[in-house]
């Protein structure tokens, strides 16, 4: 969160209920952040009505009360932006966890504030324009080595009428310190502030055609999601959402990930903040915290803050973006901060939409998953922000109205599904009912980058699973033995295609990850077997002897194998040799 | 202190009273009514012109004529090492016929988040002797692990065994080292039959001396029921990271909390969420259940087990579905298990420990662990679905395979589900009784668990078609 430079202006408390305080005798606009009480809890207007003023609170507001003051800063909710976000962890406005547990310990009091960004830290500045060139808005000026992983370039603020450059330093600067003068006198820092619930500007936004592989291979290979798209992920409790969002988090082949918990279990982010450090990043090798911005807002946080925490996120995204880089953000979950859109709501007295939620949730989630998208930056370049957001519907009821106004947006739909889990079939992903419209623009990528064949290959896997759940219907009724032949093998087929390729350990150390050329190669052995089989059954052999070949409970290992290539070569012609020794 | 006596309405347990200064939020009132009775609350909404106050005992007996005083500070629990063995009421005070308590440290009961950043990630293993939790749904030390059960289910005898036996295997072995272990028992709500049984049960186990109860009766104020848990898990705090014991937190029952949140919101006219529970119900059960959990560089830890009644055994109820958002799984119990006598009535199928993978494994319970719980959950879900297919075709339609899974199923419920609530199973036990069960199977049925632990484990001469493939091979 920036600091507030100055105080424009001061009220008093009216009333206070939960985290909506009343002020009057406050000159404020819409949205701006003010200081509430002697203790200055940071708050924001969110309504305003003749001389009373309506804030909502981003701390607990116990033993407040009327009379006390009220500060305007006259600006909105900011974030800072500048090197040092990446391998940090903020609370929803901002402020970083590690800063405030030095300040005040394990347990998070309230009334303190800390920059968003380290004002002390120095860094490196390369400029890479020098004196009497012409810059405008969005422009590259330099680079700093924020990370192993990632390089940050100082940007011109989008604000910025631009000039000609008369001042260039190099060497080491703090954020707030001038690295580049222009004519007009703007001094430019390396730090700067946009207002979060503001979309940063961009020339222009297209079509994505590149995929953001996420190393799953029902994701990747059934349901893929695009670079600068948007997915949702709804599901019941324990159908491992967070998981799901975990996984890509870690897996997928983004430059930069923000990861936002939102109203979510603590312990959940313990792990990502003890884990992240100690893994990979599967592109370059370097700790994945380095690529890696965490946003926490966990259940227990107050719960303004939750609802401010998703813009907190995009806008950091975004930023990243502006810089060129495919940013994916992952947000877990956006029912929670729904919920929060809600609760303040319903303390506002708001006439209620559906199931009490305000009737402006379906626009403020539309406005959300609209920063999402392939863009070309004010500086010319490509940059892409992929949102996926996680969707808790309570009971597990798709019909609720948070996940149907985000199916309304999304283009990849991941319905997690409550059965599957109780089966322990992980990712729990559905998929009879999940879709993704990005399937045939990103075709082309497929062929040309993993097998000229596999969308072909793909659809027969469809066919095979779709014709399976017409089949278990009939089982249901009269059983397994008494189907015909053929159709047992195509259950056999179907079964292969569950428990080899849709099903994934996130837990085992090689299948985790999935590159697409092996989800493409494991696809291609269970069609191997499939082929085979058939030609078999064609040649008189009983569907009993078939289902009985040593080699075929192999296709459930080829997962876990590190040197995929030559196993699934070899368990090929295993499977072939053996099922041709049959007749 | 001063004192109104300008009270203008009084509706349910909620009392408005016009002041003319100040009065901070969440700020303690008394009440005192004509005839000497003093009753407690706490500001709910506070203006420059008018305070409302929801009083925990109750508004009756209150009238406009009772005079009210504002204490200048949020409801605060006195707490200190001696509370161990006491028994409180749902306010926290004694009931118990003991002594005063001398407070160490005055702490407010809505407690402030950990920061995330400061928590340790739970890892160590919490035996409970049961096979269908140690095996299945582990738990571990700062989880928050609910009982979903139904009205009627003996969810009590289950959170009773499961206090009574918790342990943490190494600890044992290392004589003197670790912290000690204390229960804080919080009732809302429930009969005094209940609260008996859990009293009796301490007592002739001897576990009351390393246990704080708190007892808020059904026929005590709904009101004070919101401010049980909290009393409870502050108390639990303050024992865990002050005093390094390692606290299991014990809350029943979470559906009469959730009525009593209900109950205020109606009073206050609220717009209601889902089937008239507040909107903020989920913050608020967070707020509870985000207390469990293990800080770095502190020695002791809170886990909780809350347990709540399920309305009509629907896991979609508003209560069960917003917990189980928030905590790290579930066990459920189970009516159609209970009434054929399997106890505890535990159905593995939609029971759930999330912190299970990393709490298990080689050097925390053993190697084949994870394996092993994953075909054990798979084998069992399989038979479950052929029993729906045995009510319409009859065993013999079936094949000799899916025989085997029904054989399965039915020994698993009986043997390894079904131990009585006085049996205590070491961790090993139930993993070699799961071995055994699985054994039923031919080795290649076996697709979840590594090729390396089969070997090794997997009982020879249990499964007969394993046996036959032998004897040709011979």
């Amino acid at each position: 969160m920036s600091q507030a430079e100055e105080i424009t202006d001061s009220g008093e408390i009216e009333s206070v209920s939960g985290p909506v305080v009343t002020a009057t005798g406050l000159d404020a606009q819409m949205n701006d952040v003010v200081y509430v009480g002697d203790e200055g809890l940071m708050g924001e207007v969110i309504e305003i009505e003749d001389e009373i003023t309506t804030i909502q609170v981003y701390e607990e507001t116990s033993g407040i009360g009327p009379g006390e003051p009220v500060d305007n800063t006259g600006e909105p909710l900011t974030v800072d932006l500048g090197p040092g976000m990446l391998d940090s962890i903020y609370d929803g406005v901002q402020r970083p966890l590690d800063v405030l547990e030095e300040e005040m310990g394990s347990f998070l009091d309230r009334g303190v504030d800390a920059p968003g960004i380290d004002l002390e830290k120095e860094w490196e500045f390369e400029p890479t324009v020098s004196e009497g060139d012409e810059v405008e808005a969005g422009e590259i000026l330099g680079t700093v080595e924020e990370t192993v992983s990632i390089e940050h370039k100082v940007l011109v603020p989008p604000r910025s009428d631009g000039g000609e450059v008369t001042e260039v330093n190099t060497g080491s600067f703090t954020v707030d310190e001038p690295v580049v003068v222009l004519d007009s006198g703007e001094e430019i820092a390396m730090r700067q502030e946009w207002p979060v619930r503001r979309a940063r500007p961009s020339a222009d936004k297209h079509t994505p055609k590149t995929p953001l592989v996420t190393g799953q291979r029902i994701q990747d290979g059934l349901f893929p999601l695009a670079k600068g798209g948007t997915a949702a992920i709804p599901g019941p409790f324990g159908s491992g959402k967070t998981v799901t969002q975990q996984q890509l988090a870690k897996w997928s082949d983004a430059d930069i990930v923000v990861y936002i918990g939102c109203g979510e279990r603590g312990n959940e982010m313990t792990e990502v903040i003890e884990d992240f450090p100690e893994l990979e990043d599967p592109q370059t090798g370097n700790p994945l915290m380095a690529r890696t911005c965490l946003i926490a807002n966990t259940s227990n946080m107050p719960v303004a803050a939750r609802e401010s925490c998703i813009y907190t996120g995009i806008t950091i995204a975004e930023y990243y973006r502006d810089m060129g880089y495919d940013v994916a953000l992952m947000a877990d979950s956006t029912s929670r901060w729904a919920e929060a859109m809600r609760e303040i709501s319903s303390r506002l007295e708001e006439m209620p939409g559906e199931e009490g939620y305000p009737a402006y949730l379906a626009a403020r989630l539309a406005q959300f998953y609209e920063r999402a998208g392939l863009y070309t930056t004010l500086n010319d370049e490509e940059g892409s922000v992929s949102v996926v957001g996680a969707v808790s519907p309570p009971g597990g009821d798709f019909s609720e109205p948070v996940t149907q106004n985000t199916l309304r947006i999304v283009k990849t739909f991941w319905a997690l599904d409550a059965d599957l889990a109780e089966r322990r079939h992980f990712p729990a992903i559905n998929w009879s009912e999940s879709y993704s419209l990005y399937k045939d623009q990103l075709d082309d990528w497929w062929r040309e980058n993993v097998a000229e064949d596999f969308p072909e290959v793909r659809q027969w896997a469809v066919d095979v699973l779709d014709e399976e759940t017409e089949l278990q219907e009939i089982v249901q009724l009269v059983g397994k033995d008494a189907l015909p032949d053929d159709q047992q093998l195509t259950l056999e087929v179907a079964r292969y295609l569950r428990e080899a390729w849709l099903q994934q350990n996130a837990l085992h150390e090689v299948d985790t990850n999935c590159e697409p050329a092996k989800t493409y190669k494991m696809l291609t052995a269970i069609k191997t077997f499939n082929d085979e089989a058939f030609d078999a059954l064609d040649a008189g052999v009983p569907v009993d002897e078939i289902q009985n070949v040593d080699a075929a409970p192999r296709l459930n290992r080829m997962g876990v194998q590190e040197d995929w290539d030559e196993a699934i070569e070899e368990l090929k012609d295993d499977l072939t040799e053996q099922l041709r020794d049959l007749y | 202190m001063k004192e109104y006596k300008t009270i203008t309405e009084i509706s349910g347990p909620l009392v408005f009273v016009d002041i003319d200064e100040p009065v901070a939020y969440d700020e303690m009132v008394e009440i005192e009514t004509p005839d000497g009775e003093v009753k407690r609350g706490q500001v709910l909404e506070s203006t420059d012109e008018f305070v409302a106050i929801q009083v925990f005992e109750g508004t009756e007996g209150v009238g406009q004529d009772a005079s009210v005083r504002f204490l200048g500070e949020t409801l605060k629990m006195p707490v200190t090492e001696d509370l161990l063995g006491r028994v409180m009421d749902g306010s926290g005070n004694p009931i118990d016929g003991g002594p005063d308590i001398v407070p160490e440290d005055r702490r407010d009961i809505v407690g402030e988040a950990i920061n995330p950043h400061a928590r340790e990630y739970p890892e160590e293993f919490i035996q409970t002797g049961v096979s269908a939790i140690d095996g299945m749904n582990t738990l571990v030390r700062g989880q928050k692990l609910p009982i979903f059960s139904g009205s009627g289910l003996p969810h009590s005898d289950l959170a009773l065994q499961i206090a009574r036996q918790a342990s943490v295997p190494e600890e044992e072995d290392s004589e003197g080292g670790g912290s000690e272990f204390a229960v804080v028992f919080g009732a809302m709500g429930i009969t005094a039959e209940e609260a008996n049984e859990f009293m009796d049960d301490f007592e002739r186990t001897g576990a009351l001396e390393r246990s704080v109860v708190f007892m808020n009766l059904a026929d005590d104020p709904a009101v004070e029921r919101t401010v049980t848990p909290r009393m409870a898990l502050t108390t639990a705090e303050y024992l865990a990271f002050e005093k390094d014991y390692h606290v299991l937190v014990i809350l029943t029952d979470m559906t009469n909390y959730c009525e009593a949140l209900r109950e205020i919101g109606a009073a206050r006219e609220e717009v209601p969420g889902r089937r008239g529970y507040p909107g903020y119900m989920y913050t608020d059960l967070a707020q509870l259940y985000e207390r469990a959990g293990r800080i770095k560089g502190r020695d002791g830890s809170v886990t909780q087990i809350p347990i709540l009644t399920m309305p009509g055994d629907d896991d979609t109820h508003p209560i069960p579905d917003l917990t189980g958002y928030i905590t790290e799984g579930q066990i459920m119990l189970n009516r159609d298990l209970n009434s054929q006598g399997v106890t505890p009535p535990v159905n593995v199928l939609p029971s759930l420990s999330r912190l299970m993978d990393d709490g298990i494994g080689e050097g925390l319970t053993r190697e084949d662990h994870g394996d092993i719980s994953d075909q054990l959950y798979a084998a069992y879900a399989e038979g479950e679905d052929l029993r729906d297919l045995v009510n319409i075709v009859g065993r013999e339609a079936l094949s000799e395979r899916d025989n085997l899974y029904l054989d399965f199923a039915d020994r698993f419920e009986d043997e390894f589900v079904d131990q009585g609530f006085e049996t205590n199973r070491s961790v090993e036990d139930t993993l070699d009784l799961g071995w055994e069960l699985l054994s039923l199977f031919p080795k290649a049925e076996l697709n979840r668990i590594d090729e390396d632990l089969i070997e090794t484990y997997y009982v020879e001469g249990e499964s007969e078609a394993e046996a036959e493939e032998a004897a040709a091979a011979d």
